[in-house]
């Protein structure tokens, strides 16, 4: 045994000789493939083959083109907004949130507050969220009521919680809180070195941030919007508690069509399902190439 | 500018003292950004607290009636037990592919990566669409029984839990000599189902407790895969379900499944605490 040890390729002990053991050692991952293949490849793989066949079972394109028809260009467009509105807002202010706690001077025990309790409410999402609301800026619930009384009637300017607006005030509540735990580490990379040496060459605050720090940060800024781009694209449970399904969004639209036929063409449902997997891939790629950039500078 | 004479050391601590004077100095619009954020946080709160306790005039009746309710403690139980069951799959399966990448096949450790980001990439919504249209029909008909979708929901679970529970494994594995650790097991005779049940997950315990907490938060809370899979006795769908059809004790559960949630936060910041802040996100809901 210590004698293999002593001797083996990269130290790696083992009962095996070293020829087979080269070939076999990919079958310890087996389990793990095997499993991922039956519940989440196999369903995939079946939702995509769906969405090349039409009603004959025949190969067809047209679920793709139908994908302009009716409801669901609206339904994309509408979900789209919604994403970007809120990973945009939310980015902007879990920014500054952050920027506040970790950089703003303020004591030190907020910071760590505002860690956990982002911690929290980034995974409070779904039907208690949508309730939360509810009883918060429903019609006769508590802050509609207070600002009716401060003489802002949100519901006589056109306010509704199953709006475009009420959806999108909802997701920001999941929203900021996860881009201040991202951002946070990358607001913590920042150097003094940095600062000290842009000081030192005559830099303002302003030039500082706008020709040093911005820069450095934008990779994570950017990413991370694109992730919070993604966690509002794929959610469902929060929107149809909220609506109950009576904003045209893509999930909605998806649920819809998993109790029954709705779009009268299975195809249709399983190419819509597609369409938003490849916005997913599109989102989740973007964010890991550019956090790959960020962490150039995060390495000391 | 007299500073560039001083040496390196004094600078530092010069810098530091000069960053010790600063802080005490009041940043407006700090204060602004961060009043508004506990705003935003605490409102929603604040209302579901004053419309759960509506019921006047005894004040705490939605709290009584929720307690008093079988289907809450049965929603809670089965998501619980549905948690648990997670929990153990998830475990059983990421801990040995981790490990295993790290020792023998690091050639292999992108595709795994890979697959194990896959869940992010396709939502719960698009999950359980795929796997009802291919449970549900022959030759592996699991959806018609109960015990069936259970098993369906469980391994819905297991997939979602994939991205971050492969994440606190390995970032728990980064932190031992896994290499060391199975050489020494072995020398003193050890197999491998030994190695990992005695070596390598007592020294994981608490990565693995972190993603343990953060899957039961999930699980808990879920609302989609459950409601598709018909298990309407899971708590999601249960709480769905009052939300439509009572006027107060819905308030009351929903500040009763945000207490959930902090206590599984609070037992991964408490689990973590010295390490530095890791992210633990779960992903669109």
């Amino acid at each position: 045994m210590a004698v293999a040890t002593s001797q083996g390729g990269q130290g790696v002990p083992s009962v095996l000789p070293a020829r087979r053991r080269f070939n076999l050692a990919w079958l310890g991952l087996l389990p793990f493939f095997l499993f991922s293949v039956a519940f989440m490849f196999l369903p995939a793989f079946y939702l995509i083959v769906g969405s090349f066949r039409n009603n004959d079972g025949d190969l067809t394109l047209k679920n793709y083109s139908d994908l302009q028809t009716g409801t669901i260009p609206g339904a994309f467009l509408t979900t789209i907004e919604v994403s970007l509105v809120t990973a945009v807002a939310g980015g902007i202010f879990g920014l500054l949130l952050a920027y506040s706690v970790i950089l703003g001077g303020l004591p030190r025990f907020l910071r760590t507050a505002l860690m956990t309790f982002s911690g929290v409410a980034s995974n409070f999402a779904g039907v208690p969220l949508a309730l939360a609301f509810i009883f918060t800026l429903g019609q006769l619930s508590f802050l509609t009521v207070l600002l009716k009384d401060l003489g802002i009637n949100i519901y006589q300017g056109g306010f509704r919680l199953t709006s475009k607006l009420g959806v999108e005030l909802v997701y920001l509540y999941f929203q900021f809180p996860l881009m201040v735990l991202i951002i946070a580490p990358a607001l913590e990379g920042l150097r003094r070195d940095w600062r000290e040496a842009a000081e030192n060459m005559g830099a303002s605050t302003y030039q500082y941030w706008r020709h040093v720090a911005l820069p450095i940060l934008t990779p994570s800024i950017l990413g991370t919007m694109i992730l919070l781009f993604g966690n509002a694209f794929g959610a469902q449970a929060t929107a149809f508690q909220l609506t109950g399904g009576t904003l045209n969004l893509v999930p909605i639209i998806i649920g819809a069509q998993i109790r029954g036929d709705v779009l009268h063409n299975p195809g249709l449902g399983y190419a819509m399902a597609m369409g938003m997997v490849a916005i997913m891939a599109l989102a989740i790629g973007l964010y890991s190439l550019l956090q790959r950039r960020a962490e150039r500078w995060l390495r000391s | 500018m007299t500073i560039e004479t001083r040496a390196p050391g004094v600078l530092d601590s010069l810098a530091s003292s000069g960053r010790r004077r600063r802080l005490p100095r009041i940043n407006p619009f700090a204060w602004l950004i961060f009043i508004l954020g506990v705003l935003y946080f605490f409102l929603p709160l604040v209302g579901t607290f004053i419309h759960s306790t509506r019921t006047r005039p005894d004040i705490f009746l939605a709290y009584r009636q929720v307690f008093a309710d079988s289907k809450f403690f049965v929603g809670l139980g089965y998501s619980f037990a549905v948690g648990v069951i997670t929990i153990v799959v998830s475990l059983l399966i990421i801990v040995p592919t981790a490990y295993w990448v790290r020792l023998k096949v690091p050639r292999l450790r992108p595709v795994v990566e890979f697959v194990t980001l896959m869940p992010f990439v396709i939502p719960p919504v698009v999950l359980v669409f795929g796997l009802i249209r291919v449970y549900s029909s022959k030759p592996l008909v699991l959806t018609a029984t109960n015990i069936g979708s259970d098993f369906v929901l469980v391994c819905a679970y297991v997939i979602l839990s994939f991205p971050y529970m492969y994440r606190a494994v390995d970032t728990g594995l980064a932190a031992i000599d896994v290499r060391t650790l199975t050489e020494a097991a072995q020398s003193l005779g050890a197999g491998w189902a030994r190695i990992l049940w005695r070596v390598i997950f007592p020294n994981l315990r608490t990565a693995l407790l972190s993603g343990a907490f953060l899957t039961m938060a999930i699980v808990i809370g879920e609302y989609t895969i459950a409601n598709f899979l018909a298990r309407t006795q899971a708590f999601g769908p249960y709480l769905s379900l009052l939300g439509r059809s009572q006027p107060y004790t819905p308030a009351a559960v929903s500040l009763i499944s945000f207490g959930l949630t902090w206590l599984a936060m609070g037992a991964i910041a408490f689990l973590g605490r010295g390490a530095r802040t890791r992210v633990q996100v779960a992903g669109a809901r």
